[in-house]
């Protein structure tokens, strides 16, 4: 680890300031995954900006009936807070499969947003990786993949994106909002992660500099009934090699509302329209779940040996969509 | 123009254990090699220094963190306890009595993070606050009972290597009910 | 006789007590390696190979030099020169230890400098900068059974042994089977990476260290740096866990290298990822078991082939084949320890070396043969009891197998089990039952010790043990009070210091019987002197001991632990998820010493045996040849969540004619723990997985009838 500048700031128009004045800053929040990297040699910053202090540290209602989530509001204060698990329990539930308590109380929302994927060779510097060191490579391709990406990957990068919680926020259509020097901006979450394409190290379409300031979830009544299911290589305390969030609103035995979001599939949350639109408006039962899952992973390019994950989102999309609509219908 | 090249040191006052101490720090030095190294308050342990055992964990403000992965520089102001201050006096804390007795651990390496961590699960479920086993996260359920389920999922991010996890769940359940037993006879 | 008086203190040995270390664990008082300061202490950090075959060309270590803070860059240029023409007490010194001798790279991971620096930080920084060119060679790490270059070895057992016609018995068999199992590569993963500090004092080489064994580090360096063994002192005091890792490694030689030049204390401690390829590991294993059965289920013909990989340069064979010599008898029996020799480093001893993947192998071999004839698993090993070795011929010294699996299957409820698999479920989970015999052999190593009465009234005890978590210290307090006729509190165990002499390693389960046997002499004699009552001088009286006589006058037997295992799993074959709701070991291990600490190591290996079943497997990649995810995150050890309600007890295991009594505890919990899974999963599910870990893609493949991966 190289040495570097630090500094706290106080307000967002600070923080946004000094990025600006040095391109070699980046924004520290909880560490949990930046200070990793910069042990690993990942990241060199020059500067760190400590962004923990600003005032960005509340869950408000918004008038519409939504959540607005300030970016440095910790996993464990998302998960516990009384509206998102009355509102959002999916999303409660996801930060909550994610990591440990330790990681949690640390962890930021503004963070977990940009962590960076655990593909072993992306974090490992001495080894070929596009999304580290473009143009270099993806070992991937030919080497170890059991955990990577079946949907969106592209040659250059088969990495998955190892957000619990931006699952559940893809799933609720959840905007970010952010700070530039120019002023705020929004990108919803299905525009915040760019397509892999042959720039893997262009992760988002946020501005360069840009401070993530929080994130706003718009009304959603389905979300109430909603579920995260989370599949992975021990209990607990690990990566998922597959999982779900979905809401369900079952009327009359019909789909009356639905989301969907998948996750360690691909660069990023996968929000899967196109189950949506299979379930919405057909009855709510297993041929449908199972013809929505398959119409979502009709797109699956599985790599030699994760073809395993295209069963595994299957088996688990229809699973938490059966619990959802059996507890629809006590 | 080139930005100044910032100075890549502090003076900081950490707040550990209720003393205040103050020393210069390079900004590498993460809080557990701040304790380690400069404070020679050694029962906090790296085990990984990834944030992927929980050897190294301390309260922060009450809460558990892993210190591999807390700058030290980011740690003034907050209130820090670490393993040497979980006692009180010759006291042990209830967590501390259960696993001596109960044989929580075996080559101990682990222990500090496990005793720290287990103090703060019954914090935060003295809170309410849900784990990733919980039935039923919305407030209106309530919260869950502390089952040994619970207390599993709640100290997962600490491994022992030994696995003595069997009885760290025991202890861990024991001083709960040791708390219990002492807030109803509180009340 | 004086039996009277005799009997005024109660018997420690078999009752509870918790550690005597216990509080200091708890406070974090308790000192492990790199706890310890030192003035003017420096801080090493290693440089390792980033290319598996090849040579150095060349290091860049001018500007790293003028690094703030560095103090030095050793590597094969510029180091000392050691000696590694010995053989050490257990095995040649592996040359991955002998840092910085030559410059040729053999696997990935090699240790090619080290760089000194004034705090961690900097020396962190200046190794990462370190440029180091190679030429590199092609490499080849590609491990499996049908390698043509496997070759057997023989390591502390016979690489082959047989007796019988094989292919006759087969062919006269009713019931046949030949399958291949396979384990992974598996790591130690102590939570305490290897530390060491080393200095100079007074002309004397001091070590802290984190270790299995001071004796054995001391004598190993001694001999490496051509020293008098009296002039190098190892200390180690609390050790966090070792597993058969903690020996002579790269960092105490390189800590030594950096102090004797720097002439001041160097302390180097390995980070997580460089303890991948630095500190040994469980070789991955193929193994083929052929068997052949009457009808009743009585052997035949057994075969059992286990073929390791081991580095190119130093022979580590992994003798998982050994646990068929101990277990089973058939007319025809043939099993064979083989290596083939790649680029990667050397693998090393590992909690149950042997034992742990064999048992696998043979004791799902097993289950598979009972189903096939219809029997009842722990009935067909009923049947297949031997008398004597059935390799060696020898007698056992006690075999109380059946009595684990008697009282094992009464607890476990195993009468009421339907042998039927795929039955049972509990709603998306599908539950099944399964049981596995274990075994161990119960060795001993010479050792001495010496037992002081202080004037105080008090003992101490000194005897160079290592309490490597397996409550060693506590143990021998027990041993030595009854021994001394005494209350444990009034006797102070002293140990982890080459000073105090020869002694055991805390390894092979062999520890505790070893230095029980070198306190009890001692305290024996000490009584006896103490019965002359001539009153005790101000420096107390002190009575040595050393085993190696009677050690060497102990008979020729087949003296070993035993076990039963059974465990019960859920398995969703929808997501893959396995796991384990209960697990119950029952073990005839000799008289236990201290049922609080023991029950813990049993529980433990058990636990090893759930984390191998499931969870443990290091990657490598193929094109670097190096590891994939090489932390704690990437190679998954058990959690918290992952274990159930698994409970160890024993049962009465009583040999009239040994001296001692007691078995080692440490490593047979283990065994047949992950085969127990794995024949519990079957059980479930109706799948045999003959591959571990049994990971979520394997159970998936396998429910849509895939083939195996």
């Amino acid at each position: 680890m190289k040495e570097f500048g630090y500094q706290r700031v106080s307000d967002v128009a600070g923080a946004v300031a000094v990025l600006g004045a040095d391109p070699t800053a980046r924004f520290l929040g909880g560490g949990t995954n930046l200070v990793d990297l910069m042990k690993t040699g990942v990241e060199r910053p020059g500067r760190l900006v400590d962004v923990r202090q600003l005032p960005l540290d509340q869950i408000e209602p918004t008038s519409d009936g939504g959540l607005r989530i300030g970016a440095t509001v910790t996993n464990s204060d998302l998960a516990a807070h009384p509206e998102v698990r009355r509102r959002y329990p999916a999303l409660a539930q996801a930060v909550l499969a994610g990591a440990s308590g330790q990681l949690r109380n640390m962890a930021t929302v503004g963070g977990n947003l940009l962590q960076r994927t655990r593909c072993g060779y992306f974090t490992d510097v001495t080894k070929a990786c596009n999304k580290r060191a473009p143009g270099s490579g993806c070992p991937a391709v030919e080497g170890e993949h059991h955990n990577h990406a079946i949907l969106g990957a592209s040659e250059h990068c088969v990495a998955v994106h190892p957000s619990d919680m931006g699952v559940a926020l893809a799933a609720f259509d959840a905007v970010v909002t952010y700070e530039t020097a120019d002023g705020p901006g929004e990108l919803p979450l299905g525009w915040f992660y760019l397509p892999v394409g042959d720039t893997p190290h262009q992760e988002t379409a946020l501005p360069p500099g840009a401070l993530i300031t929080g994130v706003t979830l718009p009304p959603a009544p389905v979300a109430a009934r909603s579920r995260y299911r989370k599949v992975r290589e021990r209990a607990s305390y690990a990566f998922a090699i597959g999982s779900v969030a979905a809401a369900l609103d079952v009327r009359d035995g019909v789909v009356h509302d639905v989301r969907l979001a998948l996750g360690a599939v691909a660069s990023r949350p996968w929000r899967a329209r196109a189950a949506e639109r299979v379930l919405t408006g057909a009855p709510a039962d297993g041929g449908t779940f199972a013809a929505a899952a398959d119409a979502e992973l009709t797109a699956a390019r599985p790599l030699p040996r994760n073809g395993y994950k295209v069963t595994l989102m299957r088996n688990l999309v229809v699973a938490v969509l059966t619990e959802l609509a059996e507890e629809a219908t006590r | 123009m080139a930005p100044a090249l910032p100075p890549t040191s502090s003076t900081v006052t950490l707040n550990i254990n209720g003393e205040k101490h103050t020393l210069t720090v390079d900004h590498r030095t993460t809080l557990l090699d701040a304790l380690r190294e400069r404070l020679d308050l050694t029962g906090t342990k790296k085990g990984c220094d990834q944030g992927q055992c929980g050897a190294c964990t301390v309260l922060l403000d009450g809460r558990r963190a892993v210190s591999c992965l807390q700058l030290a520089v980011a740690a003034e102001g907050r209130e820090i306890t670490t393993i040497e201050g979980v006692a009180e006096g010759d006291r042990l804390h209830p967590v501390q009595q259960a696993f001596l007795d109960l044989d929580g651990y075996q080559c101990g390496y682990c222990t500090p993070g496990q005793i720290c961590s287990a103090v703060a699960v019954l914090e935060e479920h003295a809170a309410g606050w849900p784990s990733a086993v919980t039935g039923d996260v919305r407030p209106e359920a309530g919260p869950p009972p502390l089952t040994a389920e619970e207390i599993r999922e709640r100290m997962s991010g600490n491994l022992c290597r030994c696995g003595a996890y069997v009885s760290i769940v025991e202890a861990v359940a024991r001083a709960a009910a040791d708390g219990e037993k002492h807030t109803e006879a509180a009340a | 006789m004086t039996t009277a008086t005799r009997r005024t203190f109660t018997e420690a040995v078999g009752t509870p007590h918790p550690r005597v270390e216990g509080r200091d664990k708890v406070t974090g008082a308790a000192r492990y390696a790199g706890d310890i300061p030192f003035a003017g202490l420096a801080h090493g950090w290693l440089v390792l190979s980033t290319v598996a075959r090849g040579r150095i060309s060349s290091l860049e270590t001018a500007p790293v030099l003028a690094m703030p803070g560095v103090l030095a860059v050793l590597h094969h240029g510029n180091a000392p020169r050691v000696e590694t023409g010995y053989t050490g007490m257990l095995s040649v010194p592996d040359p991955t230890a002998a840092v910085f001798q030559h410059d040729r790279v053999p696997h990935l991971g090699w240790p090619v400098a080290l760089v000194v620096a004034t705090t961690p930080e900097q020396a962190r920084e200046a190794a990462e900068a370190l440029v180091v060119h190679y030429d590199v060679e092609p490499h080849d790490i590609a491990f499996s059974g049908d390698r043509p270059d496997a070759y057997p070895v023989d390591g502390h057992m016979p690489g082959v042994t047989e007796k019988g016609d094989l292919a006759a018995q087969l062919a006269a068999s009713a019931v046949t089977l030949d399958e291949e199992y396979t384990t992974p590569e598996m790591h130690h993963s102590m939570m305490e990476p290897h530390a060491a500090t080393a200095r100079w004092d007074g002309g004397r080489l001091e070590l802290i260290d984190s270790n299995q064994g001071t004796h054995w580090v001391q004598s190993e360096l001694a001999q490496m740096f051509s020293l008098d063994p009296g002039s190098v002192r190892v200390r180690s005091e609390h050790v966090g866990g070792g597993f058969g890792s903690k020996g002579v490694r790269a960092h105490q030689v390189a800590a030594v290298m950096a102090a004797t030049v720097l002439q001041r204390p160097v302390r180097v401690v390995m980070t997580r990822r460089q303890m991948f390829s630095l500190t040994g590991y469980r070789s991955p294993t193929a193994q083929r078991v052929r068997l052949g059965a009457d009808a009743d289920g009585r052997l035949r013909a057994l075969e059992h082939r286990s073929l390791n990989l081991t580095s190119t340069f130093h022979e580590y064979v992994e003798p998982s084949a050994g646990v068929a010599r101990v277990m089973y008898d058939a007319d025809a029996h043939r099993t064979a320890n083989e290596v083939v020799r790649l680029d990667v480093p050397t693998p090393t001893w590992m909690r149950a070396p042997g034992e742990a993947p064999g048992s696998f192998a043979l004791e799902c071999a097993l289950d598979e043969l009972a189903e096939k004839c219809g029997i009842d698993p722990i009935e067909l090993r009923a049947r297949n009891e031997p008398e004597r070795g059935p390799v060696s011929g020898l007698p056992f010294a006690g075999r109380n197998l059946l009595a684990c699996f008697r009282e094992g299957a009464r607890r476990f409820g195993w009468a009421d089990r339907d042998p039927r698999p795929g039955l049972r479920r509990d709603g998306r989970w599908l539950l099944g039952t399964g049981t596995a015999a274990a075994s161990f052999p119960s060795g001993a190593l010479p050792s001495t010790a010496a037992v002081t009465a202080e004037a105080d009234g008090t003992f101490t005890v000194r005897v160079n043990a290592a309490d490597i978590g397996t409550g060693a210290r506590t143990a021998l307090t027990l041993v030595a009070a009854d021994a001394l006729e005494t209350a444990p509190d009034r006797v102070r165990v002293r140990l982890g210091d080459s000073d105090l002499g020869p002694a055991s390693i805390a390894g092979g389960s062999m520890g505790t019987r070893s230095w029980s046997w070198a306190v009890t002499a001692a305290a024996a004699e000490l009584r006896e002197r103490l019965a002359l009552n001539t009153g005790i001088p101000p420096e107390g009286i002190t009575v040595r001991s050393d085993t190696t006589e009677a050690l060497g006058a102990l008979a020729q037997k087949e003296r070993h632990s035993f076990g039963a295992q059974f465990a019960e799993v859920a398995v969703d074959v929808t997501t893959g998820e396995v796991r384990v709701r209960r697990m119950l070991g029952i073990f005839a291990a000799g008289r236990i010493v201290n049922p609080l600490t023991a029950r813990s190591q049993l529980v433990g290996g058990m636990i090893w045996g759930i984390s191998m079943a499931l969870h443990e497997e290091a990657v490598r990649d193929r094109a670097s040849g190096g590891h994939y995810g090489a932390d704690l995150a990437g190679y998954h050890v058990a959690t918290h969540a992952d274990v159930g309600r698994v409970e160890a007890d024993w049962v009465e295991d009583h040999d009239p004619e040994d001296p001692v009594g007691i078995k080692g505890v440490g490593e047979i919990g283990v065994v047949g723990a992950a085969a127990a899974v794995a024949n519990a999963v079957w059980h479930a599910t109706g799948v045999r997985h003959r591959a571990l870990p049994i990971r979520p893609d394997r159970v998936l493949a396998a429910a849509a009838g895939g083939r195996h991966v």
